[in-house]
């Protein structure tokens, strides 16, 4: 196997007052695939693709952008860095910049980047055109486009700059359901044509299930689980990534899976409950949960878990 | 092309109150005389005529005329042009420092944040009085000296506003967007940010015009500002206040003025203040 596009070996983010927003978090991103990342909200999914993107510094460990530490293409090519991984963040219409046309807005990659404008645009009006824009809308103003339109138009300011790696949060949120697919296949697609990498972050477990290759699941700053999607899903290894999975609502009626009803919320991220994070809430928890903390271990052929005890809820929802 | 309809919202926003079209048609007027002040005025502010001093109105003196037998009415309007170069490049000044310190305070380390609003604190707390006789008895009084004094005495005001509103945007989606498009802080700051703040200080510009046409009159009435003969209204009124007991026209005349226009930019400001944001004002 090749070196994966970008990876994070143990890094740790520090956030004023405290708080470890992530923990030893190890995650690779293989070129041409698509991650899938899951987990409640405050578990660190956002603030993993903040600090993939260099927007937040880390405190420990390394990121590795196509074989290069993030600290030296800071040093060295800041900008180039940009060019080559970009983010789609949540809010698609709050991410493009008031008082500006979109068409002002599809410019600026082309004018940060200095790239020549007259291919650039050239560029810009076939990207537009494969993602379904018209090209009057660069006339508008970011309150006047949808959602959905504000979202692509976002993918064409990222895609503008034929980036290696795109990261998009969320991109799905607030969209109805028939733009969501389409959204999607379009995703798909860019992928295929483009050989691009994803990372997608989304509290959607079936829209990662459709589209990704491996999913990683999040738990109060932590990976817990990362393994194959298919696997995954079918058969979760790590008791919290088993009780998202049950608690995902079927659509095709099948065999009904069992909930598992976990007890209690999530804990601060300001004092993590010791030994393992998960312990409090775990229905199969053991003594040895609350004593020694779990390390992210292969514990199938590609499969990653941080578990002293992995498939112990399994067979449960088997 | 977005900033032009929006201003031309606002002034028709602003205008739809009675003090706010009052507002407006005063500063018309002393715009339109300050601009075209030698087509606007019947004599020339400055031709001396001692046979007829302390005249009284008539159709050749529409005001009469002071103590030199100059034109009163023609005094005015000159005056109107000083008062109005006078507080717009103060202001410009203002605007510009304060607006660049402001941002650099929201966007520096709190340190560095700290130092500037103790800068900010300092100008504004010292009395602009006290700080004009300090640089007057340095430089003697000129009409430059009024508007750098002004200028740094508003500064402060500008750069509390340009902070405190950038501050609103430092986690706003869109510069995030462009922090992720690689975009250099100073892309960021005047491309993205700046439009985003100016209609607030462009406001508080409009409100702060009548202070410096106050501050400019007080200063070149005590003789630390702008020097006779040049025609400022507080020479005029210091001129005629000084030959009270003569005639009482040129003060009232001259006083008047002030307070007119005074009052006209006040409540025109005031006006698009709350066309622009009804939320932003009233606690200045």
């Amino acid at each position: 196997m090749t070196a994966p596009l970008a990876a994070l070996e143990g890094v740790s983010v520090d956030f004023a007052g405290g708080v470890r927003a992530l923990d030893d978090v190890t995650l690779a991103l293989p070129r041409g695939t698509i991650l899938g990342l899951v987990g409640e909200s405050g578990s660190g999914k956002t603030t993993l693709c903040r600090a993939l993107m260099g927007l937040v510094p880390h405190s420990a460990g390394r990121i590795l952008f196509d074989g290069e530490e993030q600290r030296t293409w800071q040093r060295r090519d800041p900008r180039g860095y940009h060019r080559r991984a970009q983010m789609l963040l949540q809010d698609a219409v709050a991410s493009l910049s008031p008082r500006m046309t979109i068409g002002a807005a599809l410019d600026e990659p082309l004018r940060i980047h200095r790239l020549p404008l007259a291919e650039g645009r050239a560029r810009l009006a076939g990207l537009l055109a494969r993602l379904g824009l018209p090209a009057q809308i660069a006339t508008r103003y970011p309150h006047q486009v949808s959602g959905g339109q504000a979202r692509r138009i976002g993918m064409a300011r990222a895609l503008v700059m034929q980036p290696d790696l795109v990261v998009a949060d969320e991109p799905t949120a607030g969209l109805d359901v028939s733009v969501q697919g389409e959204l999607l296949n379009l995703l798909l697609d860019l992928r295929a044509e483009l050989g691009l990498t994803w990372l997608v972050v989304s509290h959607n477990l079936n829209v990662v299930r459709r589209i990704t290759d491996r999913t990683a699941v999040m738990y109060l700053g932590q990976v817990v689980e990362e393994a194959p999607s298919r696997d995954l899903f079918a058969r979760p290894a790590h008791p919290y990534a088993a009780a998202l999975v049950a608690a995902n609502p079927a659509l095709h009626g099948g065999p009904r899976r069992p909930r598992i009803l976990l007890q209690g919320e999530i804990p601060s991220v300001l004092r993590p409950p010791p030994g393992c994070r998960f312990h409090t809430r775990c229905p199969v928890a053991q003594p040895r949960c609350a004593a020694e903390a779990p390390k992210l271990a292969e514990i199938a052929p590609g499969r990653l878990a941080r578990c002293h005890f992995p498939f112990a809820l399994a067979g449960a929802a088997a | 092309m977005k900033a032009l309809r929006d201003a031309a919202a606002v002034l028709r926003a602003a205008c739809r109150s009675f003090a706010g079209a009052l507002g407006a048609v005063i500063v018309l007027l002393v715009m339109v005389a300050a601009l075209f002040a030698p087509w606007v005025a019947t004599h020339d502010p400055d031709a001396l005529d001692i046979l007829n001093r302390f005249a009284g109105p008539s159709a050749a003196h529409w005001l009469g005329t002071d103590h030199l037998g100059r034109d009163l009415y023609s005094r005015l309007v000159h005056g109107a042009s000083v008062a109005m170069a006078v507080a717009l490049s103060a202001i410009a000044i203002a605007l510009v420092t304060g607006t660049t310190l402001g941002l650099l305070a929201a966007w520096l380390p709190p340190r560095g944040e700290a130092a500037v609003l103790i800068l900010f604190d300092i100008v504004a707390a010292f009395p602009s009085l006290v700080l004009a006789l300090a640089i007057v008895a340095v430089f003697g009084p000129s009409t430059l000296v009024v508007v750098v004094i002004v200028g740094l005495t508003l500064t402060p005001h500008f750069g509390r506003v340009a902070r405190a509103q950038a501050l609103a945007l430092r986690s706003a989606p869109f510069l995030e967007a462009e922090r992720i498009l690689g975009a250099s802080l100073g892309r960021i700051l005047l491309r993205h940010v700046l439009p985003n703040i100016l209609g607030p200080l462009i406001v508080l510009a409009s409100m702060d015009i009548p202070v410096v046409i106050a501050i400019e009159a007080g200063l070149s009435f005590l003789g630390l500002g702008v020097r006779p003969p040049l025609a400022s209204w507080g020479v005029l009124i210091q001129d005629g206040y000084q030959y009270l007991s003569d005639s009482w026209i040129p003060v009232l005349v001259s006083a008047g003025a002030l307070a007119v226009a005074t009052l006209g930019f006040t409540l025109f400001g005031e006006a698009l203040r709350d066309a622009v944001d009804p939320r932003l004002g009233r606690d200045r």
